[in-house]
């Protein structure tokens, strides 16, 4: 299998962006993103197609198994994990960019901090003992898997960096908070949610489409809307 | 002010953290990436502790003694104890701070596990690492609203900052800036396992290089038992790893076989009738290649699952399958899945007391970079439970000194620092290659001095930069440490010792002298009487 690799490349944040195009081989059919990106910075001695050095290329990557949201990044114009983005399922040609939402950092790398901000300003803890029992636990369960990789509020009309509304991988979590909050931190959980979700969320629902780890937003925003704007008991199903 | 400073903020961390901070102790938690890239979010199976919510007559002493005799009787039992002990207070703590375990009639539902006799294991399908460190990061960020915990993600560690004997803080690098700092106080190393030093051959993931161990080593700091590497008995070759196929897969009904003369061969079943394909990993991995190396038998094992009910596939194993049939393209349910051994856990690591200090004054560590709790062989779901106890038991060490916080938290580095070069990857391989060649699930003399050889001939072939001798010298450990220890023990099979020699029931000691290590054997503590532990 040989692919053009189209990266957007960022020595740093002052730096102008530039592409490069590396033409990479691989015998290998399962091979991603991620294993061609680690491949090439450890060789060490590619050059693009105008035959210069490719210098390390940077990009965050961790567990290699779409479970930890590191290596979310745009290809082909989709936000994705790299590594669940399997060359063979890319085309001849494969555009790889970082993620546009958030401050550039270098190469393929951006800063995502302001997820976690965001969600340390909503207020994502539990302020007393608690307990997610059998009544809750798929909502809670659904809901803890959230990876933090931001590829929700690239696809979302609605999310800005700095904006009030603080997009679904602030909702998705919260939902797990909501799902078992106790009485004395309802009030102000509920309040978080309104302001921070419930009143920016246009319900594009491009997050659910989106999401690497496939979770069911739809359901839990239903959910999450449900107890803490009209009141409603989560989790609640059809007798 | 300083503030205690925590290298890593997997489970480990995070616990230490949360613990420091209870006390209204400033900690920071450096880490490369945030918590949730962290590979305790990969742990799957369960975490244990003896709770008894199944009816079965379950006792923290039935944990204790599963501990000790899967680990060979090589962890301090001390230790064990007090993990064992503290075993349902963690659980508790966890269904407190909202994870959703599989629970019924408000109880948690324990599954069976590998080495233990008695169903012990908590579980959130076979995501509990994921779902775990959702809740106990929540339950951190709570502290950092409060400025207790600060988080700094994008940090690297560079290296301690010792005075003789004592370590007065931590040289951290901003990752994104380039930018260095010292920050001042005592040091807890959370750090990890060291899959970086096996790329692509671990279910871990690429940030636990292994860089922190080998640097803190060849500063003097001791490790224990780095021979002892844990190979999971089921792993399937992914791009770029292996990736785990839980134990859970076994605890809810899975079976290994191999083809015999064209017949399905349960060999764990007829081999070791009570606790058949639930047997402590080391001897599940060591069996798998033998009946391998059989004339009458083929040379793939499978696990089975195709005899599992509907129930466990929904209810508990959901999440597995659907990884599964991504991966392999075929449905465990109905097809039998080929799996291989792979490197998973490294029980040996940083040697701490059971009050988790090493030989550094007010340096501490826990979790998988720590020798601690498992000796010879790990238990299956006595890994997060070892980081989380961990965690709070250098947390409380840390707090019994009730250190002086009032100087500089940091001042900025400019001189030049060595050890922010890297080591290059194309050497990384090379010693993984040399590494795997003399330690893998069959040991022996020969083996191991070739390797020690090839190891030593490479590290002569051109001038290295300091993390890339720092990664000689931790490989020379690993080495040096399975060739010293004559025996068969555990996840260390030496062939041509076979058995288990009592003389050699003690931790093999690595210290670094002059560039290389030496290897020594410490005799393990006696475990003390039940009422004086606390």
């Amino acid at each position: 299998m040989k692919v053009i690799l189209e990266i957007l490349r960022r020595e740093s944040r002052e730096k102008a962006p530039y592409v490069q195009k590396i033409i990479y081989e691989t015998d290998d059919e399962n091979e991603t993103v991620a294993t061609a990106l680690n491949h090439i910075n450890n060789r060490g001695d590619y050059k693009d197609t105008d035959n210069n050095p490719v210098t390390h290329i940077h990009w965050e990557c961790s567990c290699m198994q779409e479970k930890c949201g590191a290596c979310a990044m745009i290809i082909n114009s989709k936000p994705r994990l790299a590594c669940g983005s399997k060359l063979k399922d890319m085309g001849e040609t494969v555009k790889i960019q970082p993620l546009k939402k958030f401050p550039a950092v270098a190469d393929l790398t951006v800063d995502r901090s302001i997820m976690l901000e965001n969600i340390k300003t909503a207020g994502l803890w539990f302020e007393e003992s608690t307990k997610a029992d059998e009544t809750v636990g798929d909502i809670s369960y659904e809901a803890s898997r959230c990876l933090q990789c931001g590829c929700c509020l690239e696809v979302c009309p609605n999310f800005y960096t700095g904006g009030e509304f603080f997009g679904m991988s602030a909702a998705v979590p919260l939902t797990r908070i909501i799902s078992a909050v106790t009485e004395k931190q309802k009030k102000d959980v509920y309040k978080a949610y309104k302001k921070h979700i419930y009143e920016g969320c246009g319900k594009s629902l491009a997050c659910h489409d989106i999401c690497p780890a496939n979770i069911d937003i739809e359901k839990l925003l239903v959910n999450s809307n449900g107890a803490a704007v009209w009141k409603r008991h989560i989790g609640k199903k059809k007798k | 002010m300083s503030r205690i400073n925590i290298i890593g903020a997997g489970l480990a961390g995070l616990s230490a953290a949360i613990h420091l901070a209870k006390a209204d102790i400033p900690c920071s938690l450096f880490s490369l990436q945030i918590s949730e890239r962290s590979q305790s979010v990969l742990a799957e199976g369960g975490i244990n502790g003896a709770l008894d919510t199944m009816g079965e007559g379950d006792v923290v002493e039935n944990h204790f003694n599963d501990t000790m005799k899967g680990g060979v009787f090589m962890a301090d039992p001390n230790a064990v104890e007090n993990l064992t002990h503290g075993a349902p207070e963690i659980l508790r703590w966890l269904e407190s701070i909202g994870v959703p375990f599989n629970m019924e009639n408000g109880n948690i539902i324990l599954r069976n596990f590998g080495g233990q006799k008695k169903k012990r294991t908590a579980y959130a399908k076979s995501s509990t690492g994921k779902i775990i460190m959702s809740a106990v990061i929540d339950e951190a960020r709570k502290y950092e609203a409060k400025g207790l915990i600060k988080r700094y993600p994008h940090h690297e560690f560079i290296r301690l900052i010792l005075d003789g004997d004592k370590c007065t803080g931590a040289r951290i690098r901003d990752c994104y800036t380039g930018k260095m700092y010292d920050y001042s106080g005592a040091v807890i190393l959370c750090s990890g396992g060291m899959n970086g030093i096996f790329p692509g051959k671990t279910t871990g993931t690429t940030q636990n290089s292994g860089d922190v161990t080998a640097t803190v080593f060849s500063q003097g700091v001791i490790l224990g038992n780095p021979e002892m590497i844990q190979y999971h008995p089921t792993t399937i070759g992914i791009s770029g790893k292996r990736c785990l196929v839980t134990e859970a897969a076994r605890g809810e009904g899975g079976r290994l076989y191999i083809e015999r003369n064209g017949q399905k061969w349960y060999f764990m079943e007829e081999k070791y009738p009570e606790l058949k394909n639930l047997m402590p990993r080391d001897v599940v991995a060591r069996e798998m290649f033998f009946v391998r190396r059989q004339p009458d038998c083929g040379d793939r094992v499978y696990l089975d699952m195709t005899g599992l009910d509907e129930s466990v596939w929904s209810r508990k194993l959901s999440d597995l399958r659907e990884e599964l049939i991504k991966y392999l393209n075929s449905d465990p349910k109905t097809v039998p899945i080929h799996v291989e051994e792979g490197i998973h856990y490294f029980m040996g690591g940083i040697d701490t007391d059971e009050y988790h200090r090493t030989n550094i004054k007010d340096l501490y560590a826990a979790g998988e970079c720590t020798c601690q709790y498992h000796g010879a062989n790990r238990l299956g779901g006595n890994s997060m439970l070892g980081a989380l106890f961990g965690g709070k038991k250098s947390a409380e060490t840390v707090i019994s000194c009730q250190y002086d916080l009032s100087g500089d938290e940091y001042i900025p580095v400019s001189e030049y620092e060595p050890l922010a070069e890297i080591a290059l990857p194309v050497l990384i391989e090379k010693i993984s290659g040399i590494l795997l060649s003399g330690l893998g699930i069959v040991r022996n003399k020969a083996m191991l001095e070739n390797a020690l050889g090839n190891l030593s001939s490479l590290r002569k072939e051109r001038e290295y930069n300091h993390r890339e001798i720092n990664r000689f010298a931790l490989a020379e450990a690993m080495l040096r440490g399975a060739l010293e220890r004559r025996e068969s023990r555990g996840a260390h099979y030496r062939e041509d010792y076979p058995e288990k020699d009592e003389s050699y029931r003690k931790t093999t000691v690595a210290r670094i002298n002059n560039g290389s290590a030496d290897i020594s054997f410490r005799t393990l503590a006696e475990r003390r009487s039940h009422e004086s532990n606390s």
